[in-house]
């Protein structure tokens, strides 16, 4: 079996580079800023969502590559959250 | 990022496919397993007890070097599978290496920041925060020096001899357990680090 998908070049690889280290840059910088405590968590969640999209995306080639293996992957990928809600609403009660 | 800047590039054959099918499942199953060390840790991180807490001892600008480091490593990594691709395996080998190195060092940045911390009073036993703490990030060590030991096989594996079709496929498979290292980092770095200090 012959698959055909198309795969990004070295140009985008770099500058996919270059935006996850502005991204941690990013990241590394709005902990220093104290007006930004109340939306500190959800913006830094955000950028981490971001770069881990962009490695997956790219890197790993999910955008370019077979449905299967992005569907195998998504299926850990979302269930791995729901998992840890439910450790930590059931613990979180026993040892919170 | 323009569409246009693609090009075609036909993909393996039933046993690569079966190979990245067997691949991409490990990794879903490791999405798990790691969601629950992370998890866990959330739990205990106010359980520091008599010891230190993690705004005591956590080096940012240190551990985003250390971050930095392993997201280049990734780059690293797709350019040998770039080159793998298009059979050129001196440059594959060179970005197979660099990819190692860039593993080796953040494997080092790590040894040296738990020293530092069981000089600060951080060890394994001192707390459930630190136990945990110390069972997720150094499972996620224990994954990237097994992808650095892969990745020097490969390299080794591809000295000698004639461009193998296999070559290819096996380049992709290890970079598919580097990124994957490599985006574990991306969320230990935020929930662990900057959200704890």
């Amino acid at each position: 079996m012959t698959a055909s998908h198309t795969h990004p070049r070295p140009r985008d690889y770099w500058m996919i580079g270059g935006l996850l280290a502005v991204i941690t840059a990013a990241e590394v910088a709005v902990t220093y800023l104290d007006f930004l405590d109340g939306v500190l968590a959800p913006l830094l969640l955000t950028m981490a969502v971001v770069k881990f999209a962009l490695v997956v995306g790219w890197y790993m080639h999910l955008r370019f590559d077979r449905p299967i293996y992005r569907n195998l992957f998504l299926l850990g990928a979302f269930a791995a959250p729901l998992l840890l809600g439910a450790v930590l609403f059931t613990f979180g009660v026993l040892i919170g | 990022m323009s569409e246009h800047a693609v090009e075609a590039h036909s993909g393996g054959h039933d046993a690569g496919h079966a190979r990245k099918v067997a691949m991409w499942v490990f990794l879903g199953s490791e999405c798990l397993f790691f969601g629950t060390l992370i998890a866990t840790f959330l739990l205990y991180r106010g359980r520091t007890g008599d010891g230190p807490a993690a705004s005591d001892v956590f080096d940012i600008p240190f551990t985003s070097v250390s971050s930095f480091i392993l997201l280049m490593s990734s780059l690293t990594m797709v350019l040998a599978h770039h080159a793998a691709s298009r059979r050129d395996r001196r440059t594959m080998r060179i970005w197979l290496i660099a990819t190692a190195l860039l593993g080796t060092v953040f494997l080092a940045g790590q040894v040296f920041e738990f020293t530092e911390f069981v000089e600060h009073g951080l060890t394994v036993t001192t707390s459930p925060f630190a136990s945990s703490f110390y069972l997720l990030t150094g499972l996620h060590g224990a994954h990237v020096a097994v992808g650095v030991l892969m990745l020097l096989v490969t390299a080794f594996m591809s000295f000698g001899g004639r461009y193998r079709d296999d070559e290819g496929m096996n380049v992709e498979i290890v970079g598919l357990y580097w990124h994957f290292v490599d985006i574990v980092w991306i969320v230990i770095f935020t929930v662990v680090y900057l959200l704890q200090v």
